[in-house]
């Protein structure tokens, strides 16, 4: 077939301009919401473009006529065949009490998968500090291998809390990123098929137990209640929950069980994973706050007070993860950004490397 | 097997290539970035250190903070508001899209960008790197686990096509139906080859560039015969010259000016 390239390119124009502005309508604003007959006349250019496409591919000298059609019905193809929802608008507290609850619970397997390894870390660190007393100096860090308990307290006791003052801020935000950081880690780890999270899980219950058995063993038992409880209530399950996002990571990078593809199933979990960090990095802002301008201070006359808060944190925050965002639905596909959307998979597209 | 180009075929029948960036090109544009991310902190530095004047501690602290924030966001940021781009990625024409085609979503952007923390270990990105060169996309961990690629998006440098080939008799118009069906028969690398050859004419040596049009003129004349008259006289340059006239002028100025520029070709994929 012979085309008359400035006739087809002059009646075909108009229809690939509308496109084309439609296109950048729906681009530019995620929250509009086409017609019924917008939608089919969307679908229209989205067909008559691509029939256009077909007929130019086999003509030579059109490069840049083809290049810009590929362009407009790979726009097009994605708009059509998205059917993933688009975050349409900024709900943060909707999110924070709802979806990241919501998504706790639906993998709250891997979570106590996450509190089991560390747990077997703490009991590694309880044992190898109780048993052999040249194993603190190595499996402690921040300083806590060559320290004596009794000493720290006496001193810290003394003190009241004032070494921190005028660096309370810088040891606060000090401490939200270091957090951040080591939960971003464990999560990220997930890619090693799960086995970096597992390793990092385990190395932190290791310095839990450790720095618990060193205290306890000296006598400092109230102490190292009411230093560690206020943020440790929070810090350690943002960090136990980062775990999650990393073995939840790690099992779709695995896919037993599953018949989904590597892709899917990855396109599945990103969603969640996103929720699931994005908590913990809330949690840690939280927890590095009350580190810094209340687990520091020591005294007893503090200590029953600390405890009492540390124990209201824990309950609110098993409450909060157990029960907050029940009232909506949680009849949702794993995965699927919104509730009650289910994936096409008819209309997943074939791709290959040439 | 690995090659740089990723072919989209959609459930309509639809073929899309997309040239994949490989871990040198995104080397770099990891390096501007990183430029930029210095500049901005040096400039932070500055209004902290004023800010310090105030407050020590909590000049630090919003110090600590904000470096944070750009260290994590500024990838997130740039890729979610510029569709796929950072600075850097701009400059190297460096685009992340969905490796389906589809559009890029949010959650894929933050994964991806948070999945840095493990491809950056242990020096400056040797496990992503290692991934991307040994993956088939061209895809570092944080892209497989978000399931983007990186694709390339050169700007195709436009010769003047007037000031190449206007102006000049060209004896094939006078057949349009042979002129048609060369534009048919033609491939567009070998239309391609025959544009470069005239763009590039003044560079070959002397020898090679009668060569080279001879060639290519026997090769052109091979697929579509016009009559004797037409082609009598004129050298082979002159023929791939008129060759060429023919495949990317149409019907001369005023269609090419309506062909050659769409409305917009920038490629702004999905």
């Amino acid at each position: 077939m012979v085309i008359d390239l400035e006739k087809f390119v002059l009646a075909e124009r108009p229809y690939w301009a509308e496109l084309e502005a439609m296109l950048v309508k729906l681009e530019a604003d995620a929250a509009l919401r086409l017609e019924l007959k917008q939608l089919q006349r969307l679908h229209y250019l989205y067909e008559r473009t691509s029939a256009d496409l077909g007929k130019l591919v086999t003509f030579a000298s059109e490069p840049e006529t083809r290049r810009y059609l590929e362009s407009l019905v790979a726009r097009a193809y994605g708009e059509i065949h998205e059917t993933r929802e688009k975050p349409h608008r900024l709900a943060p507290l909707d999110w924070f009490f709802q979806t990241f609850p919501q998504t706790f619970r639906r993998h709250a397997g891997a979570f106590w998968l996450s509190v089991a390894i560390t747990m077997v870390g703490v009991l590694f660190g309880l044992g190898a500090v109780a048993l052999d007393t040249e194993a603190k100096g190595i499996l402690l860090p921040f300083g806590h291998g060559e320290m004596d308990p009794a000493k720290r307290v006496a001193r810290e006791e003394r003190d009241g809390g004032k070494h921190l003052e005028g660096h309370k801020g810088t040891f606060s935000t000090h401490l939200m990123t270091h957090n951040t950081k080591v939960s971003i880690t464990a999560m990220a780890l997930g890619m090693t098929w799960g086995i970096g999270t597992i390793v990092l899980l385990f190395y932190n219950g290791i310095i839990l137990g450790g720095v618990v058995v060193d205290y306890v063993l000296a006598g400092q038992t109230k102490f190292l209640i009411a230093w560690l409880l206020p943020h440790g209530s929070i810090e350690i399950p943002a960090i136990l929950i980062a775990g999650q996002a990393g073995l939840l990571l790690g099992r779709a990078l695995i896919g037993r069980g599953s018949r989904q593809g590597l892709r899917a199933r990855m396109r599945s979990a990103a969603p969640d994973l996103v929720t699931l960090i994005g908590g913990v990095a809330v949690m840690l802002v939280w927890a590095g706050f009350i580190e810094a301008f209340l687990s520091q201070y020591h005294g007893p006359q503090l200590y029953a007070g600390k405890i009492a808060f540390g124990l209201v944190e824990v309950v609110l925050l098993a409450v909060f993860l157990a029960r907050s965002g029940k009232r909506g639905s949680e009849f949702r596909v794993p995965g699927s950004e919104s509730p009650l959307q289910t994936s096409t998979p008819n209309s997943e597209p074939k791709t290959q490397n040439s | 097997m690995k090659t740089n180009t990723l072919i989209i075929r959609t459930p309509e029948g639809i073929v899309f290539a997309l040239s994949l960036a490989g871990p040198v090109t995104r080397f770099f544009a990891w390096l501007v970035d990183v430029a930029c991310l210095l500049v901005v902190a040096q400039l932070l530095n500055s209004v902290i250190r004023f800010l310090g004047l105030v407050s020590e501690d909590f000049a630090t602290a919003l110090g600590i903070l904000i470096f944070f924030l750009a260290q994590v966001g500024y990838g997130i940021g740039c890729e979610w508001w510029w569709r796929g781009q950072t600075l850097g990625k701009r400059l190297l024409r460096l685009r992340v899209m969905d490796a389906q085609g589809l559009q890029l979503q949010f959650s894929q952007v933050v994964i991806r960008n948070l999945l840095r923390f493990v491809d950056g270990l242990p020096g400056p990105y040797l496990v992503g790197g290692i991934a991307c060169l040994v993956s088939q996309r061209a895809q570092r961990l944080g892209d497989l686990a978000a399931n983007t690629i990186v694709v390339r998006q050169p700007q195709p440098r436009q010769p003047d096509l007037e000031q190449l080939l206007a102006g000049k008799f060209n004896s094939l118009r006078a057949h349009p139906h042979l002129a048609a069906r060369l534009r048919q028969r033609v491939s567009p690398a070998e239309a391609s080859a025959a544009l470069q050859a005239i763009v590039r004419r003044d560079e070959l040596e002397p020898s090679a560039r009668v060569q080279l049009f001879a060639e290519l003129a026997a090769h052109f004349k091979s697929l579509v015969e016009f009559p004797p008259d037409t082609t009598e006289g004129i050298t082979d340059e002159q023929y791939v010259r008129n060759v060429a006239d023919v495949l990317f002028r149409p019907r001369g100025k005023a269609a090419s000016a309506s062909v050659l520029q769409p409305p917009d070709t920038a490629v702004h994929t999905v």
